[in-house]
Order: structure tokens, then C-alpha cells, then sequence
């Protein structure tokens, strides 16, 4: 594994008139930890799922090392090196949580035991090993939010698209997430963008914040930058503090 | 074209708006409670038949016309469909699709075949005394029977477009149709609701039922055809829409009627079906549905 | 998914040695019974490919069954082309039958009930279509010449012990192929599709290639079963052949036995063929039409109530199977 550079240049999205996202554009180096934060209903998700393939932008281009991925199928983008979790965690409820992780594997690695042998390996390092066997719809909340994360690096992507995986979390399990994506990104180089509403955590990863705001970027920086940023505090005020 | 056609094609689209109208009717049944609870009656025909023979049983066996018997089926079949939801539905309303499926299948075939061990295989009919009246529209000459059902089912129609727009329980279920969670939220009684709607469903059926057996005689056997006959207009007029089903009961009651002019008997409904797929694929939502995320 | 483990497959062989001995056995009786649990298990073990599998519901199975059917009878019955032949031309007919609904309906993305009645309006069209094909003998029938006394393995042409072992090998080649296809990863593909075909296509899952797979494999074996049920009967009308009814009556063993399961359609057969054997006795005792569906529809009522999962993963539970 190792990571890719995204870069998103002039992305628009109109749903039927109504203008989700415009012209957002920003950049994340391989290997680098970003995150996007935004209020609520800002265009974030759209964003994501522009990049993943599940919606076609309007206007503007998402590419991966300098390919163009925007407009391919979802399962083209997985091909191409992207990972995403959802918002609203979306586990194969009625399978195990090794086979939802496996499922993963299968895309690198057509045959089954070889793919179930690298979902056993991602399940240790997210500490699920001992849960492989209990059908996901039976995990707690937190469990889901990292088999969502473990299913979607089962797939070996150079980029990991992460939807508010801290959201629901206490505190130190908020730590030991972060502590597990620092080293992952440290030892493989994968390139992650996270949206995310738990500014400890986006604190505590991120290089580097984009801040959108109906659906339009209004800052971006070094997260001590944007927490002194007069437009990002504008637009915060009363949401929720800021660090 | 000569005259004579004209005329026999003016006299076929005349009888098939007539009958069309009582197909709307029990479609509206399958639609309602479809609308209402996302549950598709595979019974369906099935319910339509016993509306049918009680009809018949009742004019059969004492003597009671079906303008007296068809009141008296419809609240019988709102009680029976009100408790099937009570007991046996109820517990299914989020179970998977097939397991609905093969609840109402089982239903279905209980009604069918109680019907067949209790009357018997052979068609039954009854011959009121206006079975032979006609009205006269210049030069068109309708049933009076067909005139007499399809307006009664348009009564019928109406009345429940009243109930659903002006009653409070009416209202109600379309709130919960429109939002489950809403409709719990300011608490209202959904299981409740749910009954209800299954009951005037059923109602529907059964009331359609009384009205068909006046114009077309009854096997158990035509149980199937009538589930597919109205799956076919909800689909057209749209799942879940009053007006819908309505409008697809003229439509698919026309277009046999036609079909049978000008083809052969055996191809009438392949122009149903063939409307229904293009209906699915074009306009899932039906004619007059609306757009529902799916 | 449960390894096969060394208890079940020893039950396995020996259950195969039964069935391959039992028209030795049995009796007329007993071997058309065990004929028809064979047929409704691999029917069923078709038909779950496609719904418990990756969860598509068709309910018009019967369309691949009936065009199987008719195309190798057909070119026998017309040009005394034997089945083993004719089948090929059966199973593509149905495949691109299959294509046709299956592409449709996915690439419109209709759902649940609307690609069930899709499926329902395909099948009640080519059966009407059928009934106004000369070539069909249309809604008269088609009629295979039956000798008596002959068996012509080459036309399939025999008697049941003939038909019991087509059917015996073409469940056993089913059970194996859905489980190799189970442990393969289309087969887990499936499986994600059927739990949500949105996060599957996010890990990468190709959704409408593979639920194209599950459609034409399906009809394809299905198909099968339809040549072999037209040999085995040597009649065809397309108002049975292509009936709604014809549909669902493919569907119960699975969703009986255990959608999604192995076993399951083999035990929904086997219940649901003996209930109905011993309703059918019972009705010719009462002596009244309809009584047998009666009880049948009541059967079927309390397993769906008490059973809604099937019996397979409740009784391999009792078993301590998995």
C-alpha cells in the first residue's frame, strides 16, 4: 500500500436545480492526512460521494495521480485505489464480521481463503479479531464505525475516504482510532481524507483542513490556522467550539 | 372505416369503461393497502372471488339482491380484514418481501380453495331481472347491470375519497402512510390505522366483488387472474395512488375490451401486460404516482 | 457458512447411496414421490441462486422453465432432434430470456416487488405469446409420442427410473455447483449484493455484472429442469407451462426450507412434497374439491408464521450443525 495524491479541481454538483456543491477544489498530497469539516448540510458527503463515484459532478474533475476518476462507477473508483466509509454505517447486516471484511479482501484477492487470511490480519490490527464471528447487525456502534473502516481497507486503497468515523465514540476510543490511523498512515503511506465533526480528532491528524461552507470552500490551512480563521469562526459561531 | 365498426369499437370502449370502472375498484383495494403499508396483497384475487360468492351464495341460497347483499359483504370483509392485520399480518409489516409474499400466498390459497370445497368447480352466476334491460345513449346500447355497477362503484370510489380527505381517521392513515415515524412521533395509533386500512381495503375488494358477480359468472379458479389483473392497474395508475388505480381500472378495462374486439380472444391481455412492463420500466411510479425514493 | 464437516458429509454419502439405490427400494408410488421432492429441490436450488443468493425476487421462473421446455420439445417433436441436443437451444433461449428481463430490470433499478412483477409480466406475456404460436400448438399443447416399454436414453425416451436418475444427477450437479459457486467469490458477491448493493459496490463489487450472473445461471439450470419436466410428462401448454402459478410453486421449497441455505431447498421438497401427498390422500378419502389446496395453504401458513426463516436453519440448529 501506498498512497495517492486526490485532487479535486472546480467540483460542482446541482441536485435537480438545487446547488449542493460549487466550484470546490483542493488538493491532498500522497501520503497526507486531510480533513474537511464544514456545519452540517455544507456539501461534505456530496463531495465524497463525487470522489467514490456514487454521484457524477456537475462541473469540475476528481482525479487520482493525475487519473480521472470522476464519472467512473463506484466499483471502478474501489478498482482505481479509493476506500470509503458511510456516514451511517452500512455493515452486510446479516453476514458475519469476517465475511463483511473478506467481501473487501475478494476485490484484490479473487480467492477466497487468501482474502479471508488478509481480513483476519485487518480485523487484529482494529481489534475485532475476537468479534470475526458475530453477524455485524449484533455489534455496537463503535464496533461498526471500525468495520467500516476495516472493510473498506480490506480493498489495499491508496486513498481512504473516512465519513465521520469518530461520530458516536467516547473520548478514549476516539484516541485509539486516531492512534490507529497515525500508524497506519505512518507505515503504508495511504492517503487519508476524513470528514469529521470531532475537532480532537481532527486536531490530533490532520496536516492540513479544507472548511466548506454551503457548499462552498472558505478556508483552508494548518488546523491552528483555521481555528484563528474570521470566516470559519463566523460560520461556526453557536455550531459547535472550534478546538 | 365503415360505420358499423365505429359503432361496435364506440360500444366496446363504452363496456369496457363500465367494467374498467368495477377493475378499478377492487384494484383501489390492492392499492390502498399497498399505499398505506407497503404490504402487497398476494390474496388479492383471491379476496375478490369470496366477494364474489358470497354474493352469489346470498342471492343463491336467500333470495337477497346484491344491492342489499354488497353493504353487508363489504363490512364483513372490513372485520375480516381487520383482524387478518390484527393477527396474522401485523407481525409481518417488516419482515422481508418474501416472507409477506408467501403469508398472503398461503391466505390466498385458504380463500381459493375454501370456495372451490364449498361451491364446487362449476361457474356460478346470478340472473337479476334487469339482467336483460338496456339503456339506450343514442345510438349505443349499455348493460343495465354493467351501468349499475360501475356506478355504484364510483360511489364507493367517492366515498372513500371522502373518507381518506375529510375524516379524521382518514387523514390520519394518509399521514401515516406519508411518514411511520412522523405519524408514532405525535402519536397515533399506527397499528390501529394499519387495521383499518387493511379492513376498508378489503372492503373495497369485497364490494367490487359484489358488483363483478352481477356482470361475470365465478370460478375459484379466476382467483389468480384477478391478483394479476389488479397488480397490473396499480402498476399502471401507480402503487399507492386512489385516483391511479381508478384511471388504470378504465385504461386495462378498456384496452381488454378493445383487444377483444379487434384481436383474438386469447391476445386480450397481452396488451395489459405489455403496457405494465413498459410502465414499469418508463414510469415505475405509475401513471399518476408520485416519485418515491427507492 | 458453515465448512462441511466430516459428520454431515458421512450423512451426505450415505443419503447418495440411498438415492441412488432406491428405485431398487421403492415401488411405482414411492419413486414418483422421490421423483418430484428431486425436482422441486433443483428447481429450488435454481431459483436460489438468484434470490437467496443476491436477492432478486422473481416470480416468474416459470418463463425460463417453460421456454427450456418448449424449445427442446419442439425440435423434437418437429425434427426429432433429441433433448440432449435441444437443451442447449433450451438453456439459450432462457439465458437470453433471462438477459433481457434481468438487464432491464437492473439497469432501471427496480426493486423488490416492481422487479417481481416485471418478472410476473415477462412470463404471463410469452405465455400468451405462446398460445398463438403454431409451432407451440398453441393453447391444444404439444404432445411427446410415448412408447411404452422403450428406453432411448439418446431422446430420453423412457421410463421413470430413466427420469428419476436425470433428475437424481441434476440435483446432485446443482448442490455442488451452488456450493463451489457459494465458496467462490461471485458467490460472496452475491451475498453483499442481497445484504446492500450500495456498500457493496463501494469494496469494489462489480453490482450489475453479477446480478446478471445470478439471473442467467439461474434460468439456465432452470431451463434444465424444464426439458426435463417436458420429457418426463410428454405434454406442454403454455397456460401451465408459463403460469404465475408454475412461478411460485418454484419458489416454496426454498423459502420453505431456508432461503439462501444449501439444504434448504432440498428439505422444503421433501416436506412440502410430502405434505402434499398425504393431503392428496386425505382429499381422495374426504372426497372434496379444494380440500387437499385447503390444507396446503394452512400448512403453509403455520410455517411461514412459526417458521419464517425456514426449517433447514432452525432443524440444523436441533442437529448442531453449524
Amino acid at each position: 500500500m501506498t498512497g495517492a495524491r486526490l485532487e479535486l479541481a472546480g467540483l460542482s454538483k446541482d441536485f435537480r436545480g438545487l446547488r449542493a456543491v460549487h466550484d470546490v477544489g483542493f488538493t491532498v498530497p500522497a501520503g497526507a492526512i486531510h480533513a474537511l469539516i464544514g456545519p452540517n448540510g455544507a456539501g461534505k458527503t456530496t463531495i465524497f460521494n463525487m470522489i467514490a463515484g456514487v454521484h457524477v459532478p456537475t462541473a469540475g474533475t476528481v482525479s487520482l495521480d493525475g487519473r480521472k476518476i470522476s464519472g467512473l462507477r463506484p466499483d471502478k473508483v474501489c478498482d482505481a485505489g479509493v476506500g470509503r466509509t458511510f456516514q451511517i454505517v452500512r455493515p452486510f447486516r446479516g453476514l458475519s464480521v469476517l465475511e463483511n471484511v473478506t467481501i473487501g479482501a475478494l476485490h484484490r484477492r479473487p480467492h477466497l481463503p487468501d482474502a479471508r487470511h488478509a481480513a483476519e490480519a485487518i480485523l487484529q490490527r482494529l481489534g475485532l479479531a475476537d468479534r470475526r464471528h458475530q453477524p455485524a447487525e449484533s455489534l455496537t456502534l463503535p464496533d461498526r464505525k471500525r468495520l467500516e473502516v476495516a472493510r473498506a481497507l480490506a480493498t489495499e486503497p491508496k486513498l481512504l475516504l473516512l465519513d465521520e468515523v469518530m461520530a458516536g465514540l467516547r473520548p478514549t476510543e476516539v484516541d485509539v482510532m486516531v492512534a490507529f490511523l497515525r500508524e497506519l498512515n505512518a507505515q503504508t503511506g495511504l492517503t487519508i481524507l476524513l470528514i469529521e465533526h470531532v475537532m480532537r480528532a481532527v486536531m490530533a491528524l490532520a496536516a492540513h483542513v479544507v472548511v466548506v461552507s454551503y457548499g462552498e470552500k472558505i478556508a483552508e490551512g494548518t488546523p491552528a490556522e483555521i481555528t484563528r480563521h474570521q470566516a470559519v469562526l463566523d460560520v461556526y459561531l453557536g455550531e459547535e467550539e472550534v478546538a | 372505416m365503415s360505420q358499423d365498426f365505429l359503432l361496435s369499437l364506440a360500444q366496446a370502449v363504452s363496456k369496457g369503461l363500465l367494467t374498467g370502472m368495477v377493475y378499478g375498484l377492487m384494484a383501489l383495494g390492492l392499492s390502498v393497502i399497498f399505499g398505506v403499508m407497503r404490504v402487497v396483497n398476494f390474496a388479492h384475487g383471491e379476496m375478490m372471488v369470496v366477494g364474489m360468492y358470497l354474493a352469489w351464495m346470498a342471492f343463491d341460497a336467500l333470495q337477497v339482491p346484491p344491492t342489499l347483499s354488497l353493504p353487508l359483504v363489504a363490512v364483513l370483509f372490513f372485520v375480516i380484514g381487520y383482524l387478518l392485520q390484527r393477527t396474522l399480518i401485523q407481525p409481518f409489516i417488516t419482515r422481508p418481501e418474501h416472507q409477506q409474499f408467501l403469508l398472503l400466498l398461503a391466505v390466498g390459497t385458504l380463500l381459493a380453495n375454501a370456495c372451490l370445497a364449498i361451491a364446487g368447480p362449476d361457474s356460478r352466476t346470478i340472473m337479476l331481472d334487469s339482467q336483460f334491460d338496456s339503456y339506450e345513449l343514442g345510438p349505443l346500447v349499455l348493460d343495465a347491470v354493467r351501468v349499475h355497477a360501475a356506478v355504484v362503484a364510483f360511489a364507493i370510489a367517492a366515498l372513500l375519497w371522502l373518507f381518506f380527505t375529510r375524516t379524521r381517521t382518514g387523514k390520519s392513515i394518509r399521514a401515516a402512510a406519508d411518514n411511520h415515524m412522523g405519524a408514532l412521533v405525535v402519536g397515533l395509533d399506527v397499528r390501529r390505522l394499519y387495521a383499518i386500512t387493511f379492513g376498508v381495503g378489503a372492503a373495497c375488494v369485497g364490494a367490487a366483488g359484489a358488483l363483478m358477480i352481477t356482470i361475470i359468472p365465478v370460478t375459484p379458479f379466476l382467483a389468480s387472474e384477478y391478483t394479476l389483473l389488479a397488480f397490473v392497474i396499480v402498476i399502471v395508475g401507480g402503487l399507492g395512488s386512489l385516483s391511479g388505480a381508478l384511471l388504470g381500472g378504465l385504461l386495462i378495462g378498456v384496452s381488454e375490451a378493445v383487444a377483444g374486439l379487434l384481436l383474438q380472444p386469447s391476445l386480450k391481455s397481452m396488451f395489459s401486460f405489455g403496457l405494465l412492463i413498459v410502465v414499469l420500466l418508463l414510469r415505475p411510479q405509475g401513471l399518476l404516482g408520485r416519485k418515491e425514493a427507492r | 457458512m458453515s465448512r462441511i464437516t466430516p459428520r454431515v458429509m458421512g450423512g451426505l454419502a450415505i443419503l447418495l447411496a440411498l438415492l441412488l439405490v432406491a428405485p431398487a427400494l421403492l415401488g411405482g408410488y414411492g419413486l414418483s414421490v422421490l421423483i418430484l421432492v428431486l425436482y422441486f429441490a433443483y428447481v429450488g436450488q435454481a431459483w436460489n441462486i438468484m434470490m437467496g443468493f443476491a436477492g432478486q425476487l422473481s416470480l416468474g421462473h416459470a418463463l425460463y422453465a417453460g421456454l427450456g421446455g418448449y424449445m427442446a420439445a419442439g425440435l423434437y417433436f418437429h425434427y426429432g432432434i433429441g433433448p440432449w441436443a435441444g437443451m442447449f437451444v433450451g438453456v439459450a433461449a432462457a439465458v437470453a430470456a433471462a438477459a433481457v428481463v434481468g438487464y432491464l430490470g437492473f439497469r432501471f433499478s427496480l426493486a423488490g416487488v416492481y422487479f417481481a412483477l416485471l418478472t410476473i409480466a415477462f412470463a404471463e406475456f410469452t405465455r400468451i405469446g405462446f398460445d398463438n404460436w403454431p409451432w407451440t400448438g398453441e393453447s391444444g399443447g404439444m404432445f411427446l409420442r410415448v412408447e411404452r416399454g422403450v428406453t432411448d436414453v439418446a431422446n430420453l425416451r423412457g421410463g421413470p427410473v430413466l427420469f428419476y436418475y436425470v433428475i437424481l444427477f441434476l440435483a446432485v450437479a446443482a448442490f455442488v455447483l451452488c456450493r463451489l459457486l457459494l465458496e467462490s467469490r461471485l458467490g460472496r458477491y452475491w451475498l453483499a449484493i442481497r445484504e446492500d448493493a450500495e456498500a457493496a459496490q463501494a469494496v469494489g463489487v462489480p453490482v450489475l455484472k453479477c446480478k446478471m450472473l445470478a439471473v442467467t445461471i439461474s434460468a439456465a439450470l432452470t431451463a434444465l429442469a424444464g426439458v426435463w419436466n417436458a420429457f418426463y410428462y410428454n405434454n406442454l401448454f403454455p397456460e401451465t407451462a408459463f403460469a404465475m402459478g408454475r412461478s411460485i410453486e418454484i419458489t416454496l421449497a426454498p423459502i420453505i426450507g431456508g432461503l439462501g441455505t444449501l439444504f434448504g431447498p432440498f428439505v422444503g421438497a421433501v416436506v412440502l412434497t410430502g405434505l402434499g401427498e398425504i393431503f392428496t390422500a386425505v382429499g381422495d378419502k374426504l372426497d372434496i374439491p379444494g380440500i387437499k389446496q385447503v390444507f396446503y395453504g394452512l400448512a403453509l401458513l403455520v410455517i411461514v408464521m412459526y417458521r419464517p426463516a425456514g426449517i433447514w436453519p432452525w432443524l440444523a440448529a436441533r442437529l448442531g450443525i453449524k
